[in-house]
């Protein structure tokens, strides 16, 4: 089984803070992490593996610092990595074209997967618009996963609707938070993974100029600003403190 | 031309306000799209704002993304429409983009906002978690837009408007991927996105029977809603969908929400930012939702609680 993974490198969405004189995100010396839920899928695809065989490979459109966060996802058990470094990653249309290109170029693949949603952007595009790319079926939001030699089940969970859906190889499925605990590594891990091999691969050996489709016009800071009194006293007393505020808020009916 | 999509009546309609104006500023059109089995009176578009129907003749059941995506395709191609807005639900969000990259176009997901600036269709989403909203413009021809539930008013039924009703078989090729069963999950049918009072709870309750503690304090407030974190609903299954709050779940705006045993991951905090009162319950001092709440109170629920529903009755009576 060939099991193609791709994640992204983010920002931690929760230490971005609004600069007050230009209203802009701050950006700029925030840590960088590869985006939560593609943990889950190479979790998967490891898993995956584990009963079928096959091999594990990471695919990553983003900077070329990216390697020091794909090396966790070599620990967690994929086997290698490609890495397309790309100044801009905010277009869809691009970075969808770019992965379809990397992905053609390996030696064929069986299931490709990916996160529900990345955590900067949330947006939850490039799972179906690389399966189309690849011309291949999409099963969204899968929470469980059940992988064959010959086809696999999925079961998706819609909030409202369960849906079980099967395929036939290839197929690209997005997977969900709660789809399994994603392993922590193991020291021996980690070092094993340096003798993992990462390929750098540029971007303009995959395809030629692409114009975008989307351009972003601003980015506007949305900051908080909140009482942030707390009560820590006797509970009583902390309890009583808080009914009298909200009472004098008009916030009990 | 703008294009109208949802498999749902109610999201149609919402759209087909927005669409209406996007249309009338630009002096285009209005088509709704209707795929597969639909229980709506194509008039009843009409009626509530769109020029013309597409009804897609085909044998599908039910929502399946490929076989969607290429009608859907077809119907653009047919009609020659530039912006198409779908309803931001699962089943929207999984088809605009699919659609967008068989159009090699732009699709904005979620969107907050739409309108014209310059002549040009904009479109405002929030991104990093809530901390900030990206204003995107396309550059290129078709524009596609996914739009969530409750973001537009639907116009008045007018039945002086009249339209045109097309039907037609549109082409498609099945999909490799086939539905083997489909489940429909209950739903309490609460409408968290208007409750003006919410108390919500978190992994803090250790039982699904507890969750009536939080129940109590509902009841002395208005509306009597109750909201939840993420796993309490995706991974735990104690509440349903529509109680779940927060950058996957609802957004919401009460004027009191009270968050229990919540620790406030910012993907929480993302949902009920717009609260006017924001409360925290949680008994970690150094819990992240006390630095999104107004007031907080450091403490074990299964102890504040109580308390605080008896207070409350003391203080209302
Ligand atoms: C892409 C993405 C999207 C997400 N979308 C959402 C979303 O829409 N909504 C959402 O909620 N989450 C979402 N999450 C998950 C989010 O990051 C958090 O994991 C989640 O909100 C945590 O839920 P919680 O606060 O209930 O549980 P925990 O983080 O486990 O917190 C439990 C809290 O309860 C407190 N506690 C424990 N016992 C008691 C007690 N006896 N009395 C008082 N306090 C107690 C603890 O101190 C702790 O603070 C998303 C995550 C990702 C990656
Ligand atoms: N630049 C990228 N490189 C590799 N995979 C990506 C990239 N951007 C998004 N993805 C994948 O697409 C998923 C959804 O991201 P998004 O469409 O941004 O919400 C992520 O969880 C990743 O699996």
């Amino acid at each position: 089984m060939n099991i193609i993974v791709c994640a992204k490198e983010v920002v931690d969405v929760s230490e971005i803070k609004i600069d007050k004189n230009t209203n802009k995100p701050v950006l700029q010396g925030i840590d960088k992490k590869i985006s939560d839920i593609d943990k889950n899928a190479v979790e998967e695809a490891v898993r995956i593996r584990e009963k079928l065989g096959g091999k594990v490979t990471v695919v990553s459109v983003g900077p070329s610092e990216a390697r020091e966060y794909i090396k966790e996802l070599l620990a967690m058990g994929a086997d290698e990595a490609k890495i397309i470094p790309y100044p801009d990653t905010g277009d869809y249309n691009v970075v969808s074209t770019l992965l379809a290109a990397a992905i053609n170029n390996l030696e064929g693949y069986d299931i490709i997967l990916c996160g529900e949603a990345s955590i900067d952007l949330f947006s939850g595009q490039m799972g179906p618009r690389l399966a189309q790319k690849l011309g291949v079926p999409q099963i969204t939001y899968a929470k469980k996963i059940d992988a064959e030699d010959e086809k696999l089940t999925a079961d998706r969970d819609l909030g409202d609707k369960k849906i079980t859906t099967e395929s036939t190889y290839p197929v690209l499925l997005s997977v969900t938070k709660e789809i399994n605990e994603p392993r922590l590594p193991s020291l021996m891990e980690i070092l094993g993974a340096a003798n993992k091999p990462i390929e750098v691969v540029d971007h303009s050996s995959l395809v030629g100029e692409e114009d975008p489709v989307i351009e972003i016009i601003d980015v506007k800071g949305v900051s908080m600003e909140r009482k942030n009194i707390i009560f820590d006293d006797d509970l009583d007393e902390a309890v009583k403190k808080l009914v009298d505020n909200l009472a004098k808020d008009g916030a009990l009916g | 031309m703008v294009l109208i999509y949802s498999n749902d009546k109610k999201l149609n309609m919402e759209m087909l306000s927005k669409g209406r104006e996007l249309a009338d500023e630009l002096g285009k059109k209005v088509t709704v799209a209707v795929i597969g089995k639909s229980d709506t009176d194509p008039e009843e578009y009409i009626k509530q704002g769109a020029d013309k129907v597409f009804v897609a003749d085909t044998d599908l059941e039910s929502f399946k993304v490929e076989e969607y995506t290429e009608i859907l395709a077809g119907i653009i191609e047919k009609t020659g429409v530039e912006t198409i807005l779908i309803s931001s639900d699962k089943d929207g969000k999984e088809l605009a983009p699919r659609l967008a990259s068989m159009m090699d176009t732009g699709c904005v997901t979620e969107c907050t906002d739409v309108y014209i600036e310059d002549g040009n269709v904009t479109a405002e989403r929030i991104i990093y978690s809530g901390n900030a909203v990206a204003v995107e413009r396309f550059i290129k021809k078709p524009h596609i837009l996914t739009v969530p539930a409750k973001l537009f008013d639907p116009l008045e039924v007018d039945d002086s408007r009249s339209g045109e009703i097309i039907n037609e078989k549109v082409a498609y090729d099945e999909s490799p991927s086939k539905i083997l069963k489909v489940q429909q999950m209950e739903c309490e049918g609460v409408n968290v996105e208007d409750a003006t009072s919410i108390v919500s709870c978190g992994r803090g309750f250790k039982n699904k029977e507890d969750i009536k503690l939080a129940e109590e304090l509902a009841k002395l407030l208005p509306g009597e809603t109750i909201g939840c974190s993420r796993p309490l609903s995706a991974d735990l299954k104690w509440m349903t969908e529509d109680h779940w709050i927060g950058l996957s779940g609802h957004k919401v705006k009460p004027k009191i929400y009270i968050a229990i045993g919540i620790s406030g991951q910012i993907q929480h905090i993302a949902g009920m930012r717009d609260s006017d009162i924001i409360v925290a319950i949680n008994k970690d001092p150094e819990a992240l939702i006390f630095k999104s709440a107004d007031y907080g109170v450091v403490g074990d629920l299964y102890e504040v609680l109580p308390k605080l529903v008896d207070t409350i009755k003391a203080k209302i009576s």
